[in-house]
């Protein structure tokens, strides 16, 4: 008699997140999401002031190759009350570079639940989900969500004059030393390590 | 023959002095209160989330627009559902007192009724407003209310 193959257990899917605080309050996001992970100190000499952002949670950027990078400062972003930022996460697929207070821990979310229905607004944007880690309750932010197109369109047209001031791009990154430059890069992990 | 409506099953809640009925069929359970977590967002209505049977169940004081103010105690979480054109979610409803299950037949609300009341019923003396969840709560797209079998009698033996 044959007994039927045993069926193996279906691996619970995790996932790697950085628990990180912005005005005292509790975040995550997945760690594949977060390219470098820098002090604000090593940012201080290569960002540049927006003049006439509207954007008000953007104030700085970094160019970084072709693209601006936008510092957005994650208390203003979330309504939270001002609060000095330490590290900034550099996201990856994104042009956001996110000022927060500090890193909590690295951890492992083994289920991210949808954000309830009932949060109805802007959070939609902010937010993959929430997931419980140590029996708290913590959402997981949308690496995304930090600046819409809308906003970077925004963004790149308050810029545009400044570095185009004859209409025609200037390329910054060989006169200013660029502080995110290959050498100089953090792994998430290897930082909080 | 007139068919007569059947009486269906309410649960009575109470917020502060005033007692409301939600349909026993959109009640999972009575919890005692629990810790609130909160983080930022921008939907007024929500006050934060509970954890209740592994689910993150988000909690929201109807009291502010029922009463026009907050509830400043509360003794159970009401542990209703929602529905939502894609499914149904559990919502956590703040309570000052106890509930109490009763049988009763619902006047269906009228168009001058405001869109969270979805009937009345008469008890003990008082008449009590049926709230319709869907209006009350948010989402992001109000439903109408579905038409209780009861509903469908009432009109029927209005017509």
């Amino acid at each position: 008699m044959r007994l039927p193959a045993p069926v193996k257990p279906q691996p619970v899917r995790s996932e790697q997140i950085i628990l990180f605080r912005v005005s005292g309050q509790l975040f995550a996001v997945s760690s594949a999401s977060v390219q470098e992970v820098r002090s604000v100190d090593t940012l201080a000499g290569s960002a540049r002031e927006i003049p006439q952002s509207e954007i008000r949670k953007v104030r700085h950027m970094v160019q970084r190759g072709e693209h601006n990078l936008y510092v957005v400062n994650g208390a203003v972003h979330f309504n939270l009350p001002a609060s000095p930022a330490a590290l900034v996460f550099v996201l990856r697929r994104t042009r956001t570079a996110l000022l927060v207070d500090g890193i909590e821990k690295m951890t492992t979310m083994t289920r991210l639940q949808a954000l309830p229905q009932a949060f109805c607004n802007e959070e939609r944007n902010w937010y993959r989900g929430v997931t419980a880690i140590d029996q708290i309750v913590v959402p997981v932010v949308k690496p995304e969500g930090f600046l819409s197109p809308d906003e970077l369109f925004a963004l790149d047209s308050a810029i545009d004059p400044a570095l185009t001031p004859t209409g025609e791009s200037t390329d910054t990154s060989s006169s200013t030393p660029s502080t995110f430059s290959a050498d100089s890069t953090l792994d998430s992990a290897s930082s909080v390590q | 023959m007139t068919n007569l409506p059947e009486s269906e099953s309410f649960v009575l809640l109470r917020l502060s002095e005033r007692r409301f009925a939600l349909a026993a069929g959109d009640i999972a359970e009575l919890v005692a209160p629990s810790r609130v977590f909160r983080f930022p967002h921008q939907t007024k209505e929500v006050e934060g989330v509970v954890v209740r049977r592994g689910r993150i169940v988000p909690v929201i004081d109807v009291a502010a627009r029922l009463l026009g103010r907050r509830l400043t105690a509360r003794r159970f979480y009401l542990i209703a559902q929602r529905r939502y054109t894609t499914g149904t979610e559990w919502i956590a409803l703040p309570v000052t007192g106890d509930c109490e299950l009763i049988f009763a037949e619902m006047i269906p609300a009228s168009e001058a009724d405001l869109p969270h009341v979805a009937g009345w019923l008469s008890h003990d003396g008082d008449v009590i407003e049926v709230l319709n969840l869907n209006a009350l709560t948010p989402g992001p797209n109000p439903t109408p209310l579905r038409a209780s079998p009861s509903e469908n009698l009432q009109q029927e033996a209005f017509s």
